[in-house]
Formats: structure tokens, C-alpha cells, sequence
């Protein structure tokens, strides 16, 4: 990793741009790679209105703005005020489930007449600063102790957002979290038995299960079944995504798309008009500039100085990469339908902004590095 | 380990952390890689699969109906088109609730039960995905009050199109027939193909002989759809062929003035053009208006129609079989004097009756005063039947049956109007055949002067005196004259078909018995030399009357005490001008009386109409 990426490993004493803007120019420049394809394949998406790309711009250029800014603060700042962050999210949550509003069936919004606001987004940044933050001074790899300690700190909030419910989020944070313990080392043995009590606990997470979300597993594994309801999706994805063959049908050339067969095309759905308009090769382009992303997160990771400077970066990295597996995998028919977008190509806001702060974070890590001897 | 408890070791938990980035590296890219062999199956093995659906999403056929032909008549005059007309359709499998969908646009349009009934009629026999229609011509205020409010109707849409019509409505309506929406049984006997978009059919008369001509050939549209099925986009369009237009041989004006001359009287008329075997009128009276099938009759109406004492719908001309009466004993005394039984000169004495030798049973003669002594020529001028009773049984039923069949009694035209009925030619074998029967000599008798078993129709009269006016030469009657593609004004003539003609012995024999003909109509004792007078030209005619049931012996016709129905039918053939025959006509009316009263008057006035006219 630090061969391929070798400028990253600088000179502290020379004080360049990237250390005085505190910006990661290899970041940088591989999501404005990404945003600037994002926004050819919505353009197609979107039926060519003009207004969905300016106001995706504005969107990216709040996202952006809230990246530069979260990677001005020292990583030990927000080390400081990491708990109280997390506390203030896991109030957030019981205020939402107490009195939230109602979008789309669920309760995710808290309204404070200027602004609505998703505390479940806080929590995607929260939760793997928390578990950092509690890891950040213990001798590695954790005991079982600390491990239960630092589960309760994930699960608590995960439930919180599955009972809005959250799927999407919750699987989200989740991942988070783990990533974190499983970066500080949690051990082999113990996460095959996570995996067992998983697989046991399936039929009880089943009982949980509402029942919209009971449908999308049906119709997961047989999408067939409901060719017209809940399965369409899926089924029209997949023509999308397999009649864009190896070139695709070109740009604004879809027909699943612009005939409007192909539902939610400019949001969760968005990756199967890519592969229809510019088939496999377009989408490996997008798979290679998110592979870079991903693979600098982890190089920054790995270069932080600090326990907590790791394992936030780390986790954070590895989130990326599941929201991009997790949407590609439901847009081609691998996995059940979960409401996540697409990172940066997908139509809209919030969780846009709190991906960059992400990205703010893993800046400010990488670029407040002390000088050490190697 | 233990004594290092409280102390971080940073070198050791780097290298952790390193080796686990790289374990976290690497599980993403084994889901990456699933991600990416999924891409390759989608796109690259299964693309052609994809493809294929891809295009069955989006692109629909849509079938184009060609335009109907139109029907003229030999002057041109329009007897049958197509107006444009709109149409309410409902889509049963859009509407949620159809009792609410109905009561609401029966508040921007007029519907009526009829319109309800129909509609549930069609409704229970058509897929739920295609539409059904509930009103058609809708006037262009309903159009626009409907348009208004379209967005409140999903599933309910009003459909442009063109609807036949019959501009002269009952005129001619049993020859040119009518179209009618297609039903299980025409979905089983046309290409389905060729139909896509057609609603309707030829059901009857001209319409169904000449379907395949008239509809012309389905066009396509291949459409590019979206997810809701509406058309984007034409990709592809063949266009139709619209149907031939038919010229017809029928004279309306003469159509017309013959159908009036019947007055209230229900009967049959077929004028034909001996030349070529072209009809020029074709009656069948009482007649219907053909616009009451186009789009679906109601019950009612229906109901009131079949179930009309005087049968409406039954076409007379072609599929009523009556017995000719004295109508055809020109055709026998021809047979007697071509098949050297008899001669002009031969004499036969009428007392009033006939008898068989050795039999008591007298057969009677119409005037029981009896015609004294009558040679051939008399006796069809005056309609003798003791005659024919003589000559008929000299001649034997082989003879006659054989004689009389070439000239087409017996079996059908075959005329382009579907439908025909052959009527019947009675002989030993059929008698045998049908009732199990020997063939008595006295039923001979009868045959002679059209009575017992035979039965001619209208057209079948009319075809056999055109033959008899052309000495012989027989010509196919038929109605269309020529067709007319769409867009070339020429016409291209139909081939007229020759039948075997009959063959002509001695060419004075048939004047002969056409100089008797023209005795009936001018001759001083001639049945029918009132209707002869003052004709200005010269006509060959024979009268008939043909008897509905049989009298006994010793009962008496008394017209005034029988109930009407039972009233002998009155009937009569004619071509004139006798020199050169222009025009052949055979009328019958039923329960009209005696053929020189009722029958021959009626010929007449449709004589003068067509002769009075300069010859095309």
C-alpha cells in the first residue's frame, strides 16, 4: 500500500499545501472523479433537468465544504469531544422514536422548526469515534470484557435506528462499529461465534422484522414471485444492468431508464443506469476510483500515530466500502433490497454530508501527523 | 505477556493494525470480486438474455386496421362508407370500481341501458386488459366534455375511428349485407393477424362475400413504450393496405323505384343484365336498416326484427324457394319443342281438367271453362294448364328434370351474395332419396306447371329468362362489377364467369316460345296485356301464380275467406325489349294473387325505369 501510494509518505518538514489546507490530495482528487461521474450518469438519470444537477452541485459543494471543514479539527480534538458526541446522538435517537417525524413510514426525522435533522446520521460518525475513543488506551487486541463494553456502545444505537426502522443505517453503523473491533484485533474464534449466534439469530431477528422488510427477503430470493410488486425493482435492474452489456447503450441512451422501467433510477438505483448507459467498462471505472478511495482510507489508517486515529480511519474506510458493496449487490440482484444510496453518484443529501465529514476526518488524520523517527 | 499488562506496546499493535487492514483489504476484495463476476454474468453471459427483455419492456407492436373499402353502385352513388366516429372505450382492468366509473361518465355523456347492456355483454367476453366500448358516436360536444375531465378516468379513453354506415340505409340492405363487431365464430375462420385492430366484420350479404377484398391488409407500427405503456416513439411503421373499393352492378335509382312498387307488399325482385349476368336490382322486401348491426344491435330491436311476421331479415331474393307456378312453362314447352315431343303447330284440347288415362282424379285447369283448343303458343299466352299437363306427361319428369336443370333450377347461382339457397328440381332419384318414395305420374302433372315439389328462388327466375332472352347463353349473375385500389381511380372488371350454356336445338324453337311471351304481354288473350300496354317498347313475359297449399279436389280459392297467409303467391318473369333483351327480370309477391294482378304491374314499373333510360 505505501509503494502504490508513495508521495503519501512525506516529508512532515516540508510544509506543502496538503499540510496547510489540512487535504489529502489523493482523496481529493479521486471524489472529484467520483462526483464528476456521478453527476454524467444523474444528468441521464434525472432525464436531463438541469435543476437535479445544480441542485446535486450545491449538495456536493455543501458535502465538500463539510469535509475541508472537519479536517481543520486535530484528530485529538475530536477525540476529546468524541462521547459527548455520542452521548448527544443516543438521546437524539430516543428523542426521534419518542416524538420524530414521519417519512416514508418511518421515524427518522427530529424537527427543530429551522431544520430537520437525522441523528441517525450523527451516529455513522459517532459510533466508530466512540469505539475508538473507548479502545484508544487499551493494550490491544482487546479481552472479552472490553469487547462487551464496546459491543453494548454499538449495539445500543444500532436497535435504536432498526426500530425508526433504519435498515440501511443501522446495518450501516453496525459495520462501523465492527470494523473498529475487528481492526483492534478481535479474534478469529470469537467473531465465528458472533457468526454462529448470527446464524442462530436469524429466526429471532425475523420475529423483529417488520413487514415491509420481511417482503424484501422474500422477494430477494425469489424476485419472480411478485414480478410487478416488490420483485420489479430487482427484475428491472437486472435488464438494466445486463442489457448495458460490456459498452453500454450509451449515455442518456437507456432505455430501462428513460422509459421509466427502471424505479428510484436517480437514487438507490442509480448504479444499474450506469451499467446500462456505459455497461462493464463504465462501472469499472467506478469500481476502480472507489478501490483507490478505499485503499487511501486504509494507507491513512495505517500511517496514524495514534490508536484512535486507526481505528476511526480504518472503520471509516471499511464503511465506505459497505455502502458501496451493499448497493451494488442490491442493485444486481446479490442482496435484498436496503435502502442505501450510492456514495456520491446516488441523488441526495444528508448522507452525503456526513460521508464527507468522513472523509474530513480521515483528511485531518493524515494531515496533523506529528514528525516521528521511523 | 503478564507482566507487560499495563503498558502499550505501539510496535506490536501497528503491526496489528497493519495485518488486519490487510485481512479487511482483502475481504472487500472478495466481495468486489463476487460483485464483479456478477457484473460479467449479467452483462457479458446473460446480456443477450437481457437484451431481449430489455426490448420487450419498450418496444410494443401496435396493429394499424386498414380502411374499409367502400361500395358504389354502377353510377358511383355511395352505398356503403366509413365515417369517422368517436368512440368510449373502458379498460376493465384499470378501473377499481366500475359502478362509480360508470355513474360518473354517464353524467358527461349520454348512456343509455341499451348502451350498459351491451357494454356488459362485451365485457364478459373480452380479456380484462382490452378495452371495451361503451358508446360509439359520440357527439363532438360529448367528446369535449369527456376530454375536460379525462384525468379523472384513468382506464377510460375515447378511441378515433372510422364506423361504416350505409348512407341509403334499408336500400338494397339484403344484397350489400352489413358489418358487424367479430365474434367467436369469425375469430375461427379468418387469419387472427389480419385482424389485429379490425373490430369488425362483413356478417351478411356483399360486406361477407367480399371481406377479404373490403378489409384490405393490417399495417404495423413497432412503438417504443414506457413503463406505463404509453407510446414515446415510433421505431418502425408499415403501413396498412387499405381494403378495395366495389363497384357494384345495381342501378340505386332502379333499386329504389323497384323496392317503392312494392308498395306494402313483401316479396322478392332481381332484375339482371342477360349480357352479362350483372344484377341490376335486387329487392327483398320488408327490408331493415343495416346501421342497427354495425355496432352491436340491441335485444330488443333484435327481438322485435326476428320475431316480425314478415321477416325482416330474410333475404327473399336469394333464400326464399317458391314454386314458380305457370312461370315456368316456358321452360317446359321449350324442352317439349327442342326434345322434338311436340311442335308449335300441335293442338291440345282444354275442357277444364285434366285426366290421367284409367284415373278418376280430375286436375283442373285455372279457367274451369277451360281454353277450348290451344296450340303452344296460346297456351303459355294464356297460361293454359291442360297443356302443360299433356306435355309434361309426354315429356316424363326425366326429361323435364333434365331440361329444366340446365337451366339452373335446382342448384344455386352462385351469385357473390352469401347465403343462397338452390331451391329444389324434384325427380325420381330425389324422390326416392328424400321421402323414400316411387314418383307418381300425376306428380308430373304438377311439375308441369311449376307447382308440387319445385321451388325456384328469385335470382334462380331471373338467371333462367336472361338465359332464355340470350337463347340459351348463360352468364354467372353476380353484383360487383369491378374493384378499385385505393389509390389508383381505375377499375379493374371482375371476371364475369360463363356457364355452360344451353344447348340451342333449333334457334326458331326458342322464338317461338319467346313469341309467346311477348303474347302475354301484347296478345289479344294475354294474361298480362294490360300491364303490356302502352309499354313503347315490347316485352316477353310470363305470369304465374303459385299455389301455398293444395286445394282438394272439389274445395274452391276463394281469396277473401282464406286467411292471408295462405294467399297464392303472385309472381312474374319478363325480358325486354324482346328483339334485344337489355333486361331480365323474375318478381314474386307473396300471398300476392294472381302474378298478372299484382306481380306484373310491379315489373313493369321497373321496366319503364330502366328502359327509359339512354343505354350507357
Amino acid at each position: 500500500m505505501s509503494t502504490l501510494l508513495d508521495q503519501s509518505r512525506e516529508d512532515a518538514s516540508r510544509r506543502d499545501w496538503q499540510h496547510i489546507l489540512h487535504i489529502d490530495a489523493v482523496l481529493l482528487v479521486s471524489l472529484f472523479a467520483l462526483s464528476a461521474l456521478g453527476l454524467f450518469v444523474l444528468y441521464s438519470a434525472a432525464g436531463q433537468e438541469q435543476t437535479v444537477l445544480i441542485r446535486q452541485l450545491v449538495r456536493l459543494s455543501i458535502a465538500f465544504g463539510a469535509m475541508a471543514l472537519v479536517a481543520q479539527f486535530r484528530p485529538q480534538w475530536l477525540q476529546r469531544w468524541t462521547p459527548w458526541l455520542y452521548g448527544l446522538g443516543v438521546v437524539l435517537l430516543i428523542a426521534v422514536l419518542v416524538v420524530g417525524d414521519i417519512g416514508k413510514g418511518a421515524q427518522r426525522w427530529l424537527d427543530f422548526g429551522f431544520v430537520r435533522f437525522q441523528p441517525s446520521e450523527m451516529m455513522k460518525l459517532a459510533v466508530p469515534m466512540m469505539v475508538a475513543w473507548y479502545l484508544a488506551d487499551k493494550r490491544l487486541p482487546p479481552d472479552r470484557l472490553q469487547l462487551l463494553v464496546a459491543g453494548v456502545l454499538i449495539v445500543v444505537p444500532v436497535l435504536l435506528i432498526a426500530k425508526q426502522p433504519d435498515l440501511g443505517t443501522s446495518l450501516l453503523i453496525g459495520s462501523a462499529g465492527f470494523f473498529a473491533l475487528f481492526l483492534a484485533g478481535l479474534s478469529w474464534r470469537l467473531l465465528g461465534g458472533l457468526g454462529l449466534l448470527g446464524a442462530a439469530g436469524a429466526p429471532v431477528l425475523w420475529h423483529f422484522m417488520h413487514d415491509y422488510q420481511r417482503q424484501r427477503v422474500i422477494t430477494f430470493l425469489d424476485p419472480a414471485q411478485d414480478p410487478l410488486g416488490a420483485g420489479y425493482h430487482i427484475i428491472q435492474s437486472k435488464i438494466a444492468i445486463g442489457s448495458g452489456g460490456v459498452f453500454g447503450k450509451g449515455w442518456l441512451n437507456g432505455t430501462q431508464a428513460h422509459l421509466e422501467f427502471l424505479p428510484e433510477r436517480s437514487t438507490d438505483f442509480i448504479f444499474a443506469v450506469l451499467g446500462e448507459e456505459f455497461g462493464l467498462v463504465g462501472i469499472s471505472v467506478l469500481l476502480v476510483i472507489y478501490a483507490l478511495i478505499i485503499i487511501r482510507s486504509l494507507h491513512i489508517a495505517t500511517q496514524a500515530q495514534d490508536t484512535y486515529g486507526r481505528l476511526l480511519g480504518g472503520s471509516l474506510a471499511m464503511t465506505f466500502f459497505i455502502y458501496i458493496i451493499v448497493n451494488t449487490g442490491m442493485v444486481t440482484g446479490l442482496l435484498p433490497v436496503v435502502g442505501l444510496p450510492l456514495p456520491l453518484v446516488s441523488y441526495g443529501g444528508t448522507s452525503m454530508v456526513t460521508l464527507m465529514a468522513g472523509f474530513g476526518i480521515l483528511m485531518s488524520i493524515q494531515t496533523h501527523r506529528k514528525l516521528l523517527t521511523t | 505477556m503478564a507482566g507487560r499488562v499495563t503498558i502499550k506496546d505501539y510496535l506490536s499493535e501497528s503491526r496489528l493494525f497493519m495485518q488486519r487492514s490487510f485481512q479487511a483489504l482483502g475481504f472487500a476484495a472478495i466481495l468486489i470480486a463476487v460483485l464483479v463476476g456478477r457484473l460479467i454474468y449479467l452483462q457479458v453471459l446473460a446480456h443477450e438474455h437481457f437484451i431481449t427483455l430489455s426490448d420487450d419492456n419498450r418496444i410494443k407492436i401496435l396493429p394499424l386496421p386498414p380502411n374499409r373499402g367502400l361500395i358504389f353502385d354502377r353510377n358511383g352513388l355511395i352505398l356503403a362508407d366509413n365515417l369517422p366516429s368517436y368512440r368510449l372505450e373502458i379498460t376493465p382492468e384499470q378501473i377499481h370500481d366500475m359502478d362509480d366509473t360508470l355513474s360518473r361518465l354517464s353524467q358527461l355523456v349520454n348512456i343509455r341501458d341499451v348502451d350498459l347492456k351491451r357494454f356488459t355483454r362485451l365485457r364478459n367476453s373480452t380479456p380484462v386488459f382490452k378495452p371495451v366500448p361503451l358508446r360509439f358516436h359520440l357527439s363532438d360536444e360529448e367528446v369535449a366534455r369527456f376530454a375536460i375531465n379525462r384525468h379523472l378516468f384513468p382506464g377510460v379513453d375515447i378511441v378515433a375511428g372510422l364506423s361504416r354506415h350505409y348512407p341509403h340505409g334499408p336500400l338494397a340492405a339484403h344484397a350489400l349485407g352489413y358489418v358487424g363487431r367479430i365474434d367467436e365464430r369469425d375469430l375461427q375462420q379468418i387469419d387472427v393477424a389480419q385482424y389485429s385492430g379490425t373490430t369488425h366484420i362483413g356478417k351478411v350479404g356483399i360486406e361477407k362475400t367480399y371481406e377479404q377484398t373490403l378489409h384490405g391488409r393490417v399495417g404495423y407500427s413497432q412503438v417504443e413504450t414506457n413503463a406505463e405503456g404509453r407510446v414515446l416513439r415510433t421505431l418502425v411503421r408499415t403501413p396498412p393496405v387499405p381494403g378495395e373499393n366495389l363497384y357494384l352492378t345495381l342501378d340505386a335509382e332502379l333499386q329504389n323505384v323497384a323496392e317503392q312498387a312494392f308498395g306494402d307488399n313483401s316479396g322478392a325482385a332481381v332484375v339482371i343484365d342477360p349480357d352479362n349476368g350483372g344484377v341490376l336490382a335486387f329487392v327483398s322486401l320488408p327490408t331493415y336498416d343495416p346501421n342497427l348491426f354495425v355496432n352491436g344491435i340491441d335485444t330488443a330491436t333484435y327481438e322485435s326484427l326476428r320475431d316480425d311476421s314478415e321477416q325482416p331479415l330474410f333475404n327473399r331474393a336469394l333464400r326464399g324457394q317458391y314454386p314458380p307456378g305457370s312461370t315456368l312453362k316456358p321452360f317446359v314447352g321449350l324442352g317439349g319443342l327442342e326434345r322434338g315431343v311436340t311442335h308449335g303447330g300441335a293442338k291440345t284440347f282444354c275442357p277444364g281438367y285434366y285426366q290421367l288415362p284409367g284415373k278418376d282424379r280430375r286436375y283442373r285447369d285455372w279457367k274451369r271453362s277451360g281454353h277450348g283448343s290451344v296450340d303452344l303458343k296460346s297456351a303459355i299466352a294464356e297460361s293454359c294448364d291442360v297443356y302443360f299437363y299433356d306435355l309434361a306427361l309426354s315429356m316424363g319428369i326425366d326429361m323435364m328434370h333434365e331440361y329444366l336443370g340446365q337451366f339452373g333450377f335446382g342448384a344455386r347461382t352462385g351469385i357473390d351474395i352469401s347465403g343462397e339457397l338452390a331451391g329444389l328440381l324434384p325427380s325420381r332419384e330425389w324422390k326416392r332419396g328424400a321421402r323414400g318414395q316411387a314418383w307418381y305420374p300425376g306428380e308430373t302433372l304438377i311439375t308441369g306447371i311449376g307447382q308440387g315439389f319445385v321451388l325456384t328462388t328469385p335470382i334462380q327466375l331471373a338467371s333462367a329468362t336472361a338465359t332464355l332472352a340470350r337463347f340459351g347463353q348463360r352468364m354467372k349473375p353476380h353484383i360487383v362489377a369491378s374493384t378499385q385500389i385505393y389509390d389508383d381511380p381505375g377499375l379493374t372488371p371482375l371476371q364475369v364467369d360463363a356457364v355452360t350454356a344451353v344447348p340451342v336445338v333449333e334457334r326458331p324453337h326458342w322464338a317461338e316460345v319467346i313469341d309467346a311471351m311477348r303474347e302475354v304481354m301484347h296478345g289479344r288473350h294475354g294474361t298480362a296485356r294490360k300491364v303490356g300496354l302502352d309499354a313503347g317498347y315490347e316485352i316477353a313475359g310470363k305470369t304465374g301464380t303459385a299455389q301455398v297449399f293444395g286445394l282438394q279436389p272439389e274445395e274452391e280459392y276463394e281469396a277473401d275467406t282464406l286467411d292471408r297467409k295462405l294467399h297464392d303467391h303472385s309472381l312474374f318473369v319478363a325480358f325486354a325489349p324482346v328483339q334485344r333483351p337489355r333486361v331480365a327480370i323474375a318478381v314474386v309477391v307473396e300471398h300476392g294473387g294472381s302474378g298478372s294482378a299484382v306481380a306484373a304491374p310491379i315489373a313493369r314499373t321497373i321496366l319503364d325505369q330502366y328502359l327509359s333510360k339512354a343505354r350507357p
